[in-house]
């Protein structure tokens, strides 16, 4: 039984959304990842969805899509709509606190500060000396393997110490 | 979401679709307004124009893509395949936007996939670099060097596109661009500074790529409408910056010959260009690949 009441409820709609997690990260939710950009009822009732991708080809979006209509009718939502928006772009600026702690414990090390929008982009000749601390055993002295790894938002780094590969999200 | 595999979901989607190959199809809206591909045109830019503009840009992309493909299970390293499919992808990523800004645009309704698959090459409107075959390593890290470094000069000034989309697809790109700019210049440090063989064939990758470097700066009656507009960018602002970068790497990879000199290369004679649809027939061997299943199979869903 879904009541008209219930339906048109978006702040339980956008509790149920939040709570979707990333296919490829999916330690993640959407909301943790800065995805999800908002969720509201249409005056019909249809919850409207709106996320933005990560990358121009994420091959992620349309799972994420699939997830997000399968969660909300689940939850009682039968008519859902996901739209996907460019602007403002994504940044890994907006991936949360709690999702950079969630990415920690799973050895994939969080991203450091974007590059601020706007002006010409520096030209970087040599492999970035990257901040990133080793997720296994701390250590801050790490090296950039592949700056493209499993998925267009991940680079491959190793640890000078502890010697192991990690994952690492890349600043965008 | 927890216990469900996304292929679950996708799966219930098509309940009742015999056809789906993955994914709900290429058709699913890309970016529905918030400056996405289907945002109004605004009065003032000529649709047809924009149209045409945004088959250059997307075209460049989606035939640079497929060749980066090319290099799956072929490249020197795993982390190098990875590496350029991860770059072609957000290539196709941009093309695809691109392509359905166009569709959207010259009024067809034509999707990204009509507009990939079902054109002949003379229809297509890239520039001849992208289209080159992608000859050793050296060469196709010599071209991708090129063509992100002036892809990133153009859109980094596009991000103030008088179009929305173009503004935004635009905004979108600038870091996905400076990714792949890093990488090709990285890659040219190595090979420049190598082995005297990798000195060699990068010279030689780098030498094949100069005689097409004409066609990125010439201006195009469509540019040159559009950029009074403030909706395109001159492709011939944008040289001094890629001379400038190019020399840059060049210097620290101690090669010999600058790519470009002072004032931009001769362009081709009007109208024979690759943006006016004139092509090499590397082009059509390209297209008769990438196109050959959605052919084959025109009613499939992907």
């Amino acid at each position: 039984m879904v009541s008209a009441a219930r339906a048109a409820d978006p702040a339980r709609a956008r509790a149920v959304a939040a709570g979707v997690t990333d296919p490829e990260l999916p330690m993640l939710t959407l909301a943790d990842l800065g995805v999800l950009r908002g969720v509201r009822a249409a005056a019909d009732g249809t919850v409207v969805v709106t996320i933005t991708p990560t990358y121009s080809g994420c091959p992620a979006l349309e799972a994420m899509r699939a997830d997000l209509l399968t969660a909300l009718r689940a939850a009682g939502f039968p008519r859902a709509r996901v739209r996907t928006v460019l602007s403002p772009p994504w940044s890994s600026d907006w991936i949360t606190p709690a999702g950079r702690r969630k990415l920690a414990e799973h050895g994939i090390s969080p991203p450091g500060p974007a590059r601020p929008a706007g002006g010409p982009v520096p030209l970087a000749l040599l492999p970035t000396r990257t901040a990133a601390r080793c997720p296994r055993c701390g250590s801050a002295d790490t090296e950039e393997l592949s700056r493209f790894g499993a998925t267009a938002c991940r680079a491959l780094l190793r640890c000078r110490s502890c010697r192991e590969p990690f994952e690492h999200v890349k600043e965008i | 979401m927890s216990g469900d595999s996304a292929y679950d979901a996708l799966a219930q989607e098509h309940a009742g679709d015999a056809r789906w190959a993955f994914g709900t199809g290429f058709t699913a809206p890309l970016a529905e307004s918030a400056a996405g591909a289907d945002a109004p045109v605004p009065p003032e830019v000529p649709a047809g124009d924009l149209a045409l503009y945004c088959l250059m840009l997307g075209d460049d992309a989606l035939v640079l893509a497929q060749r980066l493909i090319e290099w799956c299970t072929d490249a020197p390293e795993l982390e190098e395949e990875v590496a350029l499919a991860n770059i072609a992808l957000d290539l196709l990523g941009q093309a695809r936007l691109l392509l359905t800004r166009a569709g959207r645009a010259d009024g067809t309704g034509r999707d990204e996939d009509a507009l990939a698959y079902f054109r002949d090459a003379g229809q297509f409107r890239n520039v001849r670099l992208v289209e080159a075959a992608n000859g050793d390593f050296a060469r196709s890290v010599a071209r991708l060097l090129v063509f992100a470094t002036w892809r990133l000069a153009l859109f980094t000034r596009l991000t103030a596109s008088a179009d929305p989309a173009l503004a935004a697809i635009a905004a979108k790109g600038v870091n996905e661009l400076a990714y792949h700019r890093d990488y090709a210049a990285q890659w040219t440090l190595r090979l420049g500074r190598g082995t005297e063989e990798s000195h060699r064939r990068l010279t030689a990758g780098l030498a094949d790529v100069r005689p097409l470097l004409g066609e990125l700066f010439a201006v195009h009656p469509v540019e040159e409408r559009l950029s009074g507009l403030g909706a395109a960018v001159r492709p011939d602002t944008v040289h001094d910056e890629v001379a400038a970068v190019l020399e840059r790497v060049r210097t620290a990879a101690g090669l010999d010959a600058p790519l470009l000199g002072a004032a931009p290369p001769p362009p081709p004679a009007a109208g024979e260009s690759g943006r006016d649809g004139r092509h090499t027939g590397e082009l059509t061997a390209l297209l008769a690949e990438m196109q050959s299943v959605a052919r084959a199979h025109p009613e499939a869903a992907w």
